[in-house]
């Protein structure tokens, strides 16, 4: 036997030209995971951390004991938040390509994840996603338009300018800021967490961050925290397979479930099927009633895809199989909460194409809201003397003197290009005279 | 002799040394199979092997601790990390070990680490995307600090830095990686096969680590820069008609200081321009370091041009950045002055 250490380097299990290959994604049927009181001690439940959570079944049923039961109203709320995410998120990813905005990143495949957690979390929860969760605003009712301003860096622009588009907040809708760094704001959620409970109050919080980002030291603080103060938080890891071209391999994922670092710390690891709808419902609706009972933070891996590129910068055909979506085992969430509507006979392929017209047409007239207050290249403009603001909550005497050496500088630049214009105003008559 | 952007001649000097020396190994997010995002390691893990080329999880304080036990034992790290804005999770790695592990250990361990990273904006990429954060580097002893301007620099400066037996913090603006960049964004971009430091030995070759470099010889004042506002301060300098003499300080640490002061000495007036931010920035040592060599040969009171004292704002990047307007009313207040 050989001796000597030999060091592991995961493989994706298929590139561009080879036939996807997602056979090392562990399933489970559905309904066959059981359904613990929420109030079992972790140790009993570490079965969830490796098996799949799943409700909607092959023949498109709600089935076994994490069904939510939810009513057809809602299953079609949840079906027009889901496809108004990704009709938005569709005419994003055109403007963008039309050079209007600077970027953007979609969530295609991965509305579920979002919007189940959103409908199953009550309005004062407070929400820490990262910047794939856009089905969180949906579903608490943020307009698209404010939305596609913030993407603009227009005169209605939430963040005035600052940020890079996607990376919204929302105070009042209990939304925290999202952070174009990593991780961050795992730990800033559980202590959020920890200071409802200081308070006594019954609010929790929930964040997200992709599968690869737990590699960052961020999750493990969080992790730490969240268990040492039994903090009432969710912690929802989105492993949707692809950290831009690192497959979920190098975040570990080869080794054990993302879900199963949970008992490790002593918190409930459930593994869910991200694309059934219910099934997220149905986990987060466990977590949440286990936090407000003081039973502490849960961690949830939502096993999911990443159809569309990491953001409009990157070029997946380089290093995953172009078609690799269509081999997911676990579909689409749209086209399976749709095919559980029209099983029960509540829905239609008419009523959907309908709805989708609907809805695009909506995200048009949004569109068309937003472009008044203009975008990165027509007026009206933001004041640039602005981002001197709330770098401090009272502008120090040297941001106000920059301030002041901008605006005459812009007024030197503005009365030289009129100059400039005059001057060849001038030029030209003289010439047309001549 | 070849053509290469920035991208091209970094990739080279990687490559080179890759093959030259059987310690150096790179590592990272995205830098092996894909090729890194800016495609800087572009090929490599195909030539070298994914044991040589490492593709890492997503952390940065585990990709600079994991490079320092590399070092230690033997290796010769090339840690990228993708944007400069995420490296702040390895800094602790950097300030409390990497630099000082020479020191505290009186020389038994050291970790000769290249940490490579992407600085500047210029990109549209907001305020985690565009940062220039080599001050707080340069304020940490040990470590050296490298930014270059240009391809043939680049790969001379990097092969030095893996060369280097200390640990040197590598940032390479991304505004320039395909181009120059006078500093103005309505203009056509200007590919380096039309600039003379695009055109790089395809061979080894070295440019010394703290060494400055006066790129263009003038009498009437010293303009103090380095990175991507060399070609800003050279477009400037053009259209101001004045006789400024350019230094491109390529090392912030240990800084060249008899280059800098011997040219202020002579000209007696100084502007210092970065595109960091200005307060507590890199600037402040330059200035005092020229004031102490150089006060009693002053003209003018020195100026600083850097980025405002906020954060990077994504749609307001050509009001922060630091262009040829603000420049040339330094120029012209160094030179109205006494």
């Amino acid at each position: 036997m050989n001796q000597r250490s030999r060091l592991h380097v995961p493989n994706a299990p298929a590139r561009p030209g080879d036939k996807p290959d997602f056979s090392y994604v562990r399933l489970s049927p559905a309904g066959a995971v059981a359904r613990p009181d929420v109030t079992t001690p972790v140790g009993e439940i570490n079965d969830l951390a490796s098996s799949l959570i799943r409700v909607l079944d092959d023949n498109d049923n709600a089935v076994g004991p994490w069904n939510p039961h939810l009513d057809s109203p809602d299953l079609q709320v949840a079906l027009r938040h889901m496809m108004l995410t990704r009709s938005f998120d569709d005419r994003m990813q055109k403007i963008q390509r039309q050079g209007r905005i600077s970027f953007y990143m979609k969530s295609t495949g991965e509305e579920a994840v979002a919007v189940a957690a959103g409908m199953a979390l009550r309005p004062v929860d407070m929400l820490f996603p990262a910047y794939r969760q856009q089905g969180l605003y949906v579903v608490r009712g943020r307009s698209l338009t404010d939305l596609m301003c913030q993407c603009l860096s227009n005169t209605n622009d939430m963040c005035k300018g600052r940020q890079m588009p996607v990376m919204y907040h929302w105070a009042k809708g209990n939304i925290f800021s999202i952070s174009g760094n990593l991780a961050t704001q795992f730990p800033q959620a559980a202590g959020w967490a920890m200071a409802a409970a200081i308070k006594g109050e019954d609010h929790i919080a929930a964040s997200w961050i992709g599968e690869g980002s737990t590699a960052e030291a961020d999750f493990h603080y969080a992790m730490t925290f969240a268990s040492v103060y039994r903090a009432p938080v969710i912690l929802n890891v989105v492993n949707n397979q692809w950290a831009i071209s690192t497959f979920q391999g190098f975040a570990g994922g080869e080794r054990g479930t993302f879900a199963a670092r949970g008992p490790g710390y002593g918190i409930p690891g459930l593994r869910v099927d991200g694309n059934d709808f219910l099934a997220v419902y149905a986990a987060t609706q466990w977590a949440a009633e286990r936090a407000r009972m003081s039973g502490g933070p849960t961690l949830i891996e939502h096993v999911t895809y990443r159809v569309a590129g990491h953001s409009t910068s990157d070029d997946p055909s380089r290093y995953r199989p172009k078609d690799e979506w269509q081999s997911w085992p676990l579909g689409d969430p749209i086209v399976r909460l749709k095919k559980h509507l029209i099983s029960l006979g509540e829905w239609s392929d008419e009523r959907h194409s309908a709805l989708e017209k609907e809805l695009e047409a909506h995200v048009t007239a949004c569109w068309k809201e937003a472009m008044k207050f203009g975008t990165l290249t027509e007026g009206p403009f933001l004041d640039a003397t602005t981002m001197f603001e709330d770098v401090y909550k009272q502008m120090p005497p040297h941001l106000a003197r920059q301030r002041e050496e901008l605006k005459a500088l812009r007024a030197a630049v503005k009365k030289g290009s009129e100059e400039e214009a005059a001057l060849d105003a001038t030029t030209q008559s003289v010439a047309k005279e001549g | 002799m070849a053509y290469m952007n920035m991208v091209q001649a970094l990739n080279s000097a990687m490559d080179i040394m890759l093959q030259r020396d059987p310690r150096v190994v790179v590592l990272g997010e995205d830098v092996g199979y894909f090729g890194g995002v800016f495609r800087v390691t572009d090929g490599l893990q195909r030539k070298y092997g994914e044991h040589r080329v490492l593709d890492t999880p997503i952390a940065e304080g585990g990709i600079i601790g994991a490079a320092i036990g590399m070092g230690v034992n033997g290796l010769k790290p090339v840690a990228e990390i993708q944007f400069a804005d995420y490296i702040y999770p390895g800094y602790d790695q950097v300030v409390s070990e990497l630099a000082r592990l020479r020191y505290r250990t009186a020389g038994e361990y050291s970790a000769p680490v290249t940490i490579r990273t992407p600085c500047g904006g210029g990109i549209r990429g907001g305020q985690t995307h565009s940062q220039s954060p080599e001050a707080i580097f340069t304020h940490v002893s040990g470590i050296k600090v490298v930014m270059p301007s240009n391809p043939y620099d680049a790969k001379g400066l990097l092969i030095s830095a893996i060369e280097d037996d200390d640990p040197v913090v590598f940032f390479e603006p991304k505004r320039i990686y395909n181009g120059p960049f006078d500093g103005d964004p309505h203009k056509p971009a200007v590919p380096w096969s039309a600039h003379p430091r695009g055109e790089v030995p395809e061979g080894y070759y070295t440019v010394p680590i703290s060494r400055a470099e006066v790129v263009r010889a003038g009498k009437d004042l010293t303009v103090l820069t380095y990175g991507t506002m060399v070609h800003v301060v050279e477009a400037a300098v053009r259209l101001s008609g004045l006789d400024a003499e350019i230094i491109d300080i390529r090392t912030m640490a240990p800084l060249d200081v008899d280059t800098l002061c011997t040219s202020v000495c002579k000209t007696g007036r100084c502007v210092v321009v970065h595109e960091a931010t200005g307060f507590g920035g890199f600037g402040a040592e330059i200035v005092a370091t020229i004031q102490e060599g150089c006060f009693w040969n002053l003209e003018a009171p020195i100026q600083r041009v850097t980025g405002w004292d906020t954060p990077y704002p994504h749609a307001f990047e050509w009001e922060y950045f630091p262009g040829q307007a603000r420049i040339a009313q330094a120029l012209k207040s160094v030179m109205e002055a006494a």
